[in-house]
């Protein structure tokens, strides 16, 4: 396979996946609590769901900044992802739940029972996903199955830009309204919670989050490369050219609609497992997490960080949320200011977000440190006389 | 008329019409293989309406688009259409600024379009003989590391006509390509399009006049959606009806 990555960008890449795989977990398992260096359960837990929002926002940015397709209901395939693991973790409960039936406890309240007596109140469709290994394939199938039939209708039907992006918000609103619903059997507008056991071992347990947290950060690994590799290929080539001119590619014979398509659906199944990660760790899905703000808040994740760059999402979503987490506690009611605020300082001075700082310092620095007149300015300027 | 090869093109009883507006009216327009043809017309004659029609960016009302023998390019898409080999140059230089000159060219060779190829393509020898091979004809060879957002106007028309070139197209569609050009270069554009007429069936639209003398063996003028006359410049030229509606009118704002 050619080499899609070069040595300083691997060095870098294999620190990072150090501190954050081995190291960050190992200071939270060998380091008794009261040591300085020592990374709580709490604050592994929230670096986990970090994690899952960068995957989140590399899925966003694939779409966006690379193809130039704004997705405002990406946080729909996350959502699916979630509920499809969600819906095996509330089978696992057992008797545990406060109903001590066999069904989830939702089931009993809305007396599933009746409706379902053949089943012992087990709508037929959840019965498969008492399957980890179902379930895990579900994370995958059904979120890329939806993409795949909402993505080839959209770009069957040429819809592009602003109507796409409204469209996408249409659809993830769309799910959220069905979400909510009872008789929809995934658990109404309280999801599905109350967790207990994944993969047999108790869900709460601080080595179970660190298990989980470990995952992420192998999943973010894993989302990245395989987006630095996709990049790296002639079909990044082309889904940027599709971004910069849509036309010239298609009339040079390519099927920008297939290429378009598989972008998306490879986004939704990059989200979904994002998902599916978040919701052991967070302990509950419901449908408000598909509600159009929240697709709306990985966009900005997007433009803080940088879009357009694979690392820039990534960095949005950890520090965005991290902002958040701190803001939500030191001062709540401003939060949503701060949000907005935040987005359009980025979209008047910093077009390329987090990771253009240091550009933007150099060529500041530059203007200051010499005359105006740049010399490759004056080189481009010569060149076309040479033909 | 004259004797025959065969038509490149066929255009037969063609009608469009856009929200009441006839764009196109019972056009009849034929080529041959190899043809160089320029056709021109006052604005809103027809001229881009006629190469959505040829290249399937919309079909038309009624009537007969065909390519060759018998291919009803009404029923096919854009991309169907260019695979066929007829490639199209847009009238603002729609090249791909983010790429560099080289990668413009590679991603436009002949060959396989399909998502899964390109997933494993890489630049061959082969491919990069025939890339350079291209840049040479365009004169562009010493650019071929240059992004090409940074080229020049000039440049980036020669660079959408070069990648036209690499998918090797038995037709061309040219869409103003002189448009903003300077003077030499409007020039340049005329000798490359004429070296390439014979090897390829090339039609060309054309405001500029002078740039329509200089390449032009054959024009076709369109009025109003369907074809005015057809001849040489000179006969073209001398047509009363074109004194009338175009060329009478052009003189007398020069």
């Amino acid at each position: 396979m050619r080499v899609f990555i070069n040595r300083n960008e691997y060095i870098a890449l294999g620190i990072i996946s150090f501190l954050g795989i081995i190291l960050l977990p190992s200071l939270n398992a060998f380091l008794p609590a009261e040591h300085p260096l020592h990374v709580s359960n709490f604050a592994l837990n929230l670096y986990g769901k970090y994690l899952c929002y960068a995957v989140l926002a590399l899925g966003v940015n694939m779409l966006w900044g690379y193809t130039g397709l704004l997705s405002l209901g990406q946080c729909l395939f996350f959502s699916l992802g979630g509920y499809m693991l969600g819906m095996h973790l509330m089978l696992m409960i057992g008797r545990l739940g406060q109903y001590k039936a066999d069904i989830p406890d939702f089931m009993v309240f809305l007396e599933f029972q009746t409706k379902y007596p053949e089943t012992g109140g087990l709508p037929p469709h959840w019965i498969p996903f008492k399957s980890f290994w179902f379930a895990a394939g579900a994370v995958v199938v059904v979120p890329a199955l939806v993409a795949l039939v909402f993505g080839f209708l959209a770009f069957r039907s040429r819809i592009k830009g602003v109507y796409f992006s409204i469209l996408s918000q249409a659809l993830t609103y769309a799910a959220c309204l069905l979400f909510f619903r009872n008789d929809f059997t995934f658990g109404g507008n309280n999801g599905l919670t109350d967790f207990k056991f994944i993969l047999g071992e108790d869900i709460h347990s601080p080595a179970t989050k660190r298990g989980l947290y470990i995952a992420s950060a192998l999943l973010l690994l894993g989302s990245y490369l395989l987006c630095k590799w996709l990049t790296s290929t002639k079909f990044g080539l082309i889904q940027r050219a599709i971004r910069d001119s849509e036309n010239r590619v298609l009339f040079s014979g390519y099927a920008t609609s297939h290429f378009k398509l598989f972008v998306f659906v490879l986004c939704a199944v990059i989200s979904a497992l994002g998902g599916a990660l978040y919701v052991p760790q967070v302990g509950i899905i419901n449908p408000s997490e598909m509600a159009p703000d929240k697709s709306l808040e990985a966009v900005v994740w997007c433009a803080v960080g940088g879009r357009g760059t694979l690392i820039g999402p990534i960095l949005g979503a950890v520090s965005v949320n991290a902002l958040k987490s701190y803001a939500t506690r030191a001062f709540a009611e401003q939060w949503l200011y701060i949000l907005g605020g935040m987005f359009i300082i980025v979209v008047l001075f910093m077009p390329k977000g987090i990771v253009g700082i240091p550009g933007q310092l150099q060529s500041l620095l530059k203007r200051f440190s010499r005359k105006p007149e740049a010399p490759e300015l004056a080189a481009t300027k010569l060149t076309p006389g040479s033909l | 008329m004259h004797t025959h090869k065969q038509f490149i093109l066929t255009l037969e009883g063609v009608n469009k019409t856009f929200d009441g507006f006839k764009a196109i009216s019972d056009l009849n327009f034929y080529m041959d293989e190899g043809e160089l043809r320029v056709i021109i017309g006052p604005n809103g004659a027809g001229k881009s309406t006629m190469l959505d029609l040829i290249t399937g960016r919309t079909r038309p009302d009624s009537g007969k688009v065909e390519y060759g023998f018998d291919t009803d390019l009404t029923r096919l898409n854009e991309y169907q259409i260019n695979r066929l080999g007829i490639g199209r140059k847009f009238q603002t230089p729609s090249v791909y600024t983010d790429h560099t000159v080289l990668e413009n060219i590679w991603l436009s060779l002949q060959g396989t379009r399909s998502v899964w190829s390109t997933l494993f393509a890489r630049i061959g020898s082969r491919e990069r003989e025939r890339i350079h091979e291209v840049l040479q004809t365009v004169g562009l060879a010493d650019r071929a590391d240059v992004k090409a957002g940074a080229l020049s106007h000039g440049q980036k028309q020669w660079l959408e006509i070069g990648m036209l070139l690499a998918q090797n197209p038995k037709l061309l569609l040219v869409d103003e390509p002189a448009a903003g050009m300077t003077d030499e270069e409007t020039a340049r554009t005329g000798e490359l399009l004429m070296s390439l007429a014979g090897k390829h069936s090339i039609i060309v639209i054309e405001h500029d006049m002078v740039f329509v003398r200089q390449i032009a063996r054959k024009v076709t003028v369109l009025h109003q959606g369907s074809v005015l006359c057809e001849g040489s410049v000179e006969q073209v030229q001398n047509d009363e009806r074109v004194i009338e509606v175009y060329l009478g009118r052009k003189k007398k704002a020069a």
